[in-house]
């Protein structure tokens, strides 16, 4: 036996070589944004940004396409990041207080991020004596000085200790320790009281040898590195919370927890400064919030900018996320709706320029980046090319489009342009422009549509390693909702002061869950497309480039047909607006179907070139001529046992709650009347019973375990329709080909229909009117009874079908229609694939009865090959319960590779994949990030960039005297 | 007449002919050309066994040594409990008792079907190339409402290895359901750890993934256990003819064997067809394609199973704990060297 394995697996080296040619497993990039940041940086040298994640990730951004990822070994949160100035190296402090350099490093003419070094401070020594040396317990602040070969990071203790950045080492008998500090300070001052932490450390942007330290308690000093001694104190007596030196080194500004801020003159003698110049609370005088960070930044044009976070009044808009931007006599407070995280701005920092010029505001949010221009009167957001927040609302779908046609892909870019109109020319674009994108231009033009719970499809161009937003459709202004859409609304009625500015796009709360969409089909040749929804609502679309008014036409499916016995507890269909009503540029509906009950939509498939749309629930199928606005066909697909079918997927938690509570309530009986209990047969409640009934008797029952019975034909939820699809196939006899449309159920029920669909006349785009028919042509039940996931028909040649017209506009080769078809039915346990029009069984592969695991996702997916430039097989890719990846050949079905793709407990990860047609895919690694990656050899994308690091690389070793 | 009479005829042996003939020349024999009979004859090992198709009255005929015993009774007070089963464990000798009538004639008797009409609900099987600790079960699922009604669990198992005794994590059942296929089978018990489910290991495998397995072979589940209760293993070298014979000298109690590659039959595949109904039809099993090219390779690989089920057994008391690698390469569905299988399965894909 086993030598029959090891020759099986060898046994056709040519055949091994041709998989790897073909396969490949790859994560090539996350898309999105980055979940749970915890910290900023920005190098104004060389223009790029970092972001830096509580998992412990350091994420570097500049022009889109340019992006390098790197992963802490310790999932540590980053607290704080500090480039190098142009030299590409990145130092970051973590949170238990080590300190790591990165590095981006050429290799190959492309760029990558690499840890150099870490440092982690010595542990507290054992004695704690005041003669003791200060001890380097927990860094609160971290200061590059002298252009980044020294680091000055402030303590907890109140100490400021020195590190020698190129080797990480700390520099021994340079420490500043607080008392060296109080020593200047004037006896009534200091009057016992300890100095607290360091809050702030700021250097001087022209000489480097005065750094100027901030105490929790409010003592500012500007101390000389060189001579060893503080320049000026500031006696301040508020509590501390950030610094800003002023680039001229005369004016500092200091932030407090109590919400005011001080501006203090630097050019006053040497006596300590007792009184700020200026001292406020901006938006007082009612007790305020911290002023977390403060920026002071200086324009040519006269009036300095005050930038500030934090601040507000505590009793009314305590828990507003804001940003207060202060220029002369124009505030405006940006009101964000996640926590900030940090901000910077870009402006000059060459020493010789005497303004700072601030350009752009970034303000890095928990959810999201934004960043303003504030050299253009009003602020203006500037769109991000990157760093979407794919989960403005949440995802609750999505789907691929490969190859979108040019002239679609434009029509699709304009009406985004005019939803968002671009900013004035004068205006400026994007600031974080670092480093050269060497990926070359994108071969094919692939868009990554996201269904959203508030009603969205979002439209993004997922062609290269920057996920950019092209358009957004929203569906809710065609449903009287419970609560209208109150952006504008809200924006109006807010007080005037303090002047407000809702700003970004993150808005989690979904006005009407019934809105979520749950599937998504355009067509790429035609601009049609299909947004199917939680409340049973099925709507075709089209893009139009004009703006129109038009009324939507309205159609109710009732999939229930004639069963009688059921009642629909779920929630109630959205009631469509009557009447014309406007529709901008982009996708405007056309037709409206409602499924009757409204359950959410299962399945969805489209058939421009037909003008047939199919949809499923949980309750059957339907078809709809949308040409002529009118059903064809509804099946329901309930077993007459199935009652959980009625409750509503939305009460789903409902019922888990229901269940919680009838098990408590069954507790609570069985304690009263111990075995008076019906013994009830239903396989739903066996579990639940189990907990009760195996204890008193069964002395070894665990707590987990498992119950081994088939799936029966009443099982819960068997009538949910999985999958639906359209073929052009031989359903009936070996002669003639035609329409048919498919079905699968949750049961392992295959329904296939045969249409007659009227045919278009020669060159006309559109087919007479005369009304399509279905005819149920076969019925397939699979004995293993397991859900139905996806149905293909393969051509004589064992080919997927193409896609509507994509034979027809010659963009795919014409199926075979010669030879014999077949049909590959997919179900969560087995691939099947059976001859047509004679069913008969031809291949199969068991998966579950072999690796133990259930199908989540398939696709039929085109491999090429790195080695022969039009080689290419077509293959199915699965991703199963487990997160593992395996591709099965077509039509043999034979496992040709598996990967482990995702971590099995991550199920949002395992049901949010999509696979493209080309071997890629993609899944969420949070709600905001999906991770791309490639089974291709072929088709991959990733990064590839590089950067001009002007750091004089091992010049920069050869230890360089600090600035003394 | 009926259990007196004695007819003594001859049969041309090379050409025994159909059952139905021989039905006939019994009954004209005997002259009871009107009479249900069910005819039963004695084998080599004196069991009483039925003739009632062609197959068994062929084996009845060229096994006949010299003299081919026939026993026919009366089909309505004929006592079906006297057939002895094919299995090794049930075998009993009742040819005394079908000799002596009266026997029968004491109780109400209850009418049920042919042998060939009952449903296997369970079997052991590959008694021959399992080791003694280990049993392999096989529960039919047809479409009865009786559940299987098992429960697996987690658990773990103590081992002899090379580096000395180690736990291993193992899969155990942890539950029988009063009344359920395998309670009613007697041969599951709580506490026996599953080693293997259709042939495949399940160590390295999660109890989640074990379940999906068991389920997605339910309508023909083949587990082979190590039963908690090692007393009633069955005791193999008795008269059993035929087999290898193998006496496997079997190691301590606890210490697992090298498992032998699992030979299962594929016969569940043709419980397992699915249906079609065409154009609203009546259901149909849906059959399998015509043979292609591909079947040759299935033809190599019976040769190959059925090579290495000679060759292949290693009574060892090495241990492999090694889990059965998740790669699709070292598990396929095998088959038994069964010439009626191999015309059945001659288009499944097995890698």
């Amino acid at each position: 036996m086993m030598k029959f394995r090891f020759r099986r697996q060898g046994a056709d080296p040519q055949r091994e070589k041709l998989k790897q040619e073909l396969f490949a497993f790859n994560k090539t990039v996350e898309h999105g944004f980055p979940n749970q940041p915890s910290a900023l940086a920005f190098d104004p040298e060389l223009r790029i940004m970092a972001i830096g994640t509580r998992s412990g990730a350091v994420k570097i951004y500049g022009a889109p396409g340019v992006e390098f990822t790197g992963l802490h070994r310790d999932t540590t949160t980053v607290t704080q990041m500090h480039f190098l100035p142009g030299q590409g190296r990145l130092l970051t402090l973590l949170d238990d207080s080590s300190l790591h350099l990165w590095e981006i490093l050429h290799h190959d003419g492309c760029a990558h991020l690499e840890e150099a070094l870490s440092f982690q401070p010595p542990s507290r020594p054992g004695f704690d004596g005041a003669s003791g040396p200060p001890s380097l317990t927990r860094v609160t602040v971290v200061l590059l000085v002298a252009a980044g070969d020294m680091a000055a990071l402030g303590t907890e203790g109140g100490s400021v200790f020195f590190l020698d950045v190129p080797t990480l080492t700390l520099l021994e008998g340079q420490t500043l320790g607080p008392d060296e500090v109080l020593r200047s300070v004037p006896d009534d001052y200091r009057c016992g009281k300890a100095l607290g932490p360091v809050e702030a450390l700021e250097g001087h942007l022209r000489d480097p040898t005065k750094i100027l330290i901030g105490y929790s308690r409010g003592l500012l000093v500007i101390w000389n590195q060189a001579a060893q001694c503080a320049d000026h104190i500031f006696l301040g007596n508020q509590q501390l919370e950030s610094l800003c030196w002023e680039r001229s080194g005369s004016t500092l500004v200091s932030s407090h927890s109590d919400g005011s801020y001080a501006i203090w003159s630097a050019d006053t003698g040497s006596s300590p400064t007792t009184q700020p110049m200026v001292a406020t609370t901006p938006y007082g005088p009612f007790p305020c919030k911290a002023i977390n960070k403060i920026l002071w930044r200086n324009c040519e044009s006269g009036g300095h900018f005050i930038i500030f976070s934090g601040g507000m009044p505590r009793a009314s808009y305590g828990d507003r996320h804001c940003v207060s931007v202060l220029q002369a006599e124009t505030l405006v407070t940006l009101d964000f709706t996640s926590r900030i995280i940090d901000f910077f701005t870009v402006h000059s920092t060459r020493p010789e320029d005497e303004f700072d010029q601030p350009q752009a505001l970034a303000v890095l949010l928990e959810e999201e980046l934004v960043v303003l221009d504030l050299q253009t009167p009003g602020w203006p957001a500037v769109p991000a090319p990157y760093l979407a927040p794919l989960h403005s609302s949440a995802i609750t779908c999505s789907a691929h489009v490969a190859n979108v046609p040019a002239k679609l892909w434009a029509r699709i870019v304009s009406a985004g342009e005019q939803q968002s109109p671009q900013p004035a020319s004068t205006a400026l674009s994007w600031p974080i422009t670092g480093g050269r994108n060497l990926a070359q231009e994108p071969s094919q033009r692939g868009l990554l549509l996201t269904g959203h719970e508030d009603g969205t499809v979002r439209f993004w161009d997922a062609s290269g390693v920057a996920l950019r937003p092209l358009y957004k459709l929203s569906t809710a202004g065609l449903f009287q909702t419970d609560c209208e859409h109150a952006d504008s609304l809200a924006q109006a009625a807010e007080d005037d002061w303090p002047p407000f500015r809702k700003v970004g796009c993150f808005d989690p709360y979904s006005d009407d869950p019934r809105l979520g969409v749950q599937k998504v089909v355009l067509c790429k040749y035609t601009a049609q497309m299909v947004v199917a929804g939680t409340a049973g609502q099925v709507l075709v679309l089209e893009l139009s480039d004009v703006p129109s008014e038009q009324a939507v036409s309205v159609s109710s499916v009732d999939l229930l047909q004639d069963r009688e016995g059921f009642t629909w507890k779920g929630h109630e269909r959205l009631s469509p607006r009557t009447g014309p009503l406007p529709w901008p540029t982009g996708f405007q509906p056309r037709v409206l179907v409602q499924c009757l009950p409204p359950a959410a939509v299962t399945a969805v498939t489209l058939h421009a070139e037909w003008s047939l749309v199919a949809f499923g629930t949980s309750h059957g199928f339907g078809l709809f001529d949308y040409q002529r606005k009118c059903p064809v066909l509804a099946r329901c697909t309930l077993h007459p046992n199935d009652s959980l079918a009625m409750e509503g997927p939305l009460s789903r938690v409902k019922s888990l709650k229901k269940s919680l509570r009838q098990s408590f309530r069954r507790i609570r009986k069985s304690r009263v009347s111990g075995k008076k209990r019906a013994a009830n047969a239903n396989s739903k409640e066996a579990n639940a019973q189990l907990a009760e009934q195996a204890c008193p008797h069964d002395v070894e029952m665990t707590p987990v375990q498992r119950r081994i019975e088939p799936r029966s034909a009443d099982d819960s939820l068997s009538g949910v329709v999985r999958c639906l699809y359209f073929a052009d196939t031989f359903l009936r006899d070996a002669a003639h080909h035609g329409p048919t449309m498919w079905a699968g159920t949750n049961s392992g029920s295959v329904f296939a229909y045969a249409l007659e669909v009227p045919t278009a006349v020669a060159g006309g785009e559109k087919r007479p009117e005369r009304a399509v028919e279905a005819v149920l042509g076969k019925e397939v039940q699979l004995m293993h009874r397991a859900p139905v996931v996806a149905i293909a028909v393969l051509d004589g040649r064992g080919r997927p079908l193409p896609e509507p017209y994509e034979a027809s506009r010659d963009l795919a080769q014409a199926p075979d229609m010669q030879g014999g078809h077949a049909v590959l039915i997919a179900s969560e346990e087995q691939f099947k694939v059976f001859t047509l029009p004679k069913v008969s069984a031809k291949t199969k592969f068991k998966l579950t009865a072999h690796e133990g695991c259930r199908v989540r996702k398939v696709a039929l997916a085109t491999f090429a090959s790195v080695a022969c430039e039009d080689y290419a097989e077509t293959c199915l890719a699965c991703l199963t319960n487990l997160g593992d990846v395996h591709v099965f050949s077509v039509p043999g079905l034979r496992p040709q590779v598996h990967y482990s793709c995702i971590r099995k407990e991550d199920i949002s990860g395992i049901a949010s994949c999509v696979f493209t047609r080309h071997g890629q895919g993609f899944y969420l690694i949070s709600p905001s990030e999906f991770e791309r990656f490639s089974l291709s050899a072929r088709n991959i994308t990733e990064p590839l960039c590089s950067l001009d690091i002007s750091w004089p690389g091992d010049a920069a070793r050869a230890r360089y005297p600090t600035a003394t | 007449r009926f259990g007196a009479e004695f007819r003594r005829f001859s049969l041309e042996r090379s050409k025994p002919g159909k059952f139905e003939e021989f039905y006939g020349l019994l009954q004209h024999v005997h002259k009871i050309p009107n009479v249900d009979v069910l005819v039963g004859y004695a084998d080599i090992h004196g069991d009483l066994l039925p003739i009632n198709n062609d197959d068994n009255y062929h084996k009845a005929v060229s096994t006949a040594n010299p003299l081919l015993r026939i026993f026919i009774q009366k089909k309505e007070e004929a006592d079906y409990s006297a057939f002895g089963t094919d299995t090794l464990i049930k075998k009993k000798n009742v040819l005394t008792n079908v000799l002596r009538p009266d026997n029968h004639r004491k109780k109400p008797h209850i009418v049920i079907s042919l042998p060939q009409d009952f449903r296997p609900v369970s079997s052991i099987i590959d008694v021959d190339i399992l080791p003694e600790t280990h049993r392999r079960v096989r529960l039919y699922k047809y479409g009865t409402e009786k559940p299987l009604g098992f429960y697996i669990r987690d658990g773990s198992s103590v081992r002899v290895t090379p580096h000395g005794l180690e736990k291993v994590p193992g899969i155990f059942i942890s539950r029988l359901v009063p009344g359920g296929l395998a309670q009613s089978t007697g041969l599951l018990a709580v506490n026996d750890e599953v080693l293997e489910v259709n042939g495949i290991e399940v160590s390295g495998k999660s109890l989640d993934q074990v379940t999906d397995m068991m389920i997605a072979n339910s309508r023909n589940l083949i587990i082979t256990v190590r039963p908690a209760n090692q007393r009633n293993n069955v005791v193999r070298n008795s008269r059993t003819s035929g087999s290898s014979g193998q006496s496997t000298d079997n190691s301590l109690l606890g210490c697992p064997q090298q498992m032998e590659p699992s030979l299962e039959p594929e016969e569940e595949d043709s419980d397992d067809e699915d249906i079609v109904i065409e154009d609203n039809g009546v259901p149909q099993q849906i059959p399998r394609a015509v043979p292609n090219t591909e079947s040759l390779e299935s033809l190599t690989q019976i040769e190959l199973n059925f090579e290495s089920g000679q060759n292949g057994f290693l009574p060892s008391n090495e241990v492999s704990l090694a889990p059965v690698a998740s790669g699709p390469s070292t598990e396929f569905e095998t088959r038994a060297p069964d010439q009626k299988l191999l015309e059945e399965d001659g288009t499944i894909i097995t890698l």
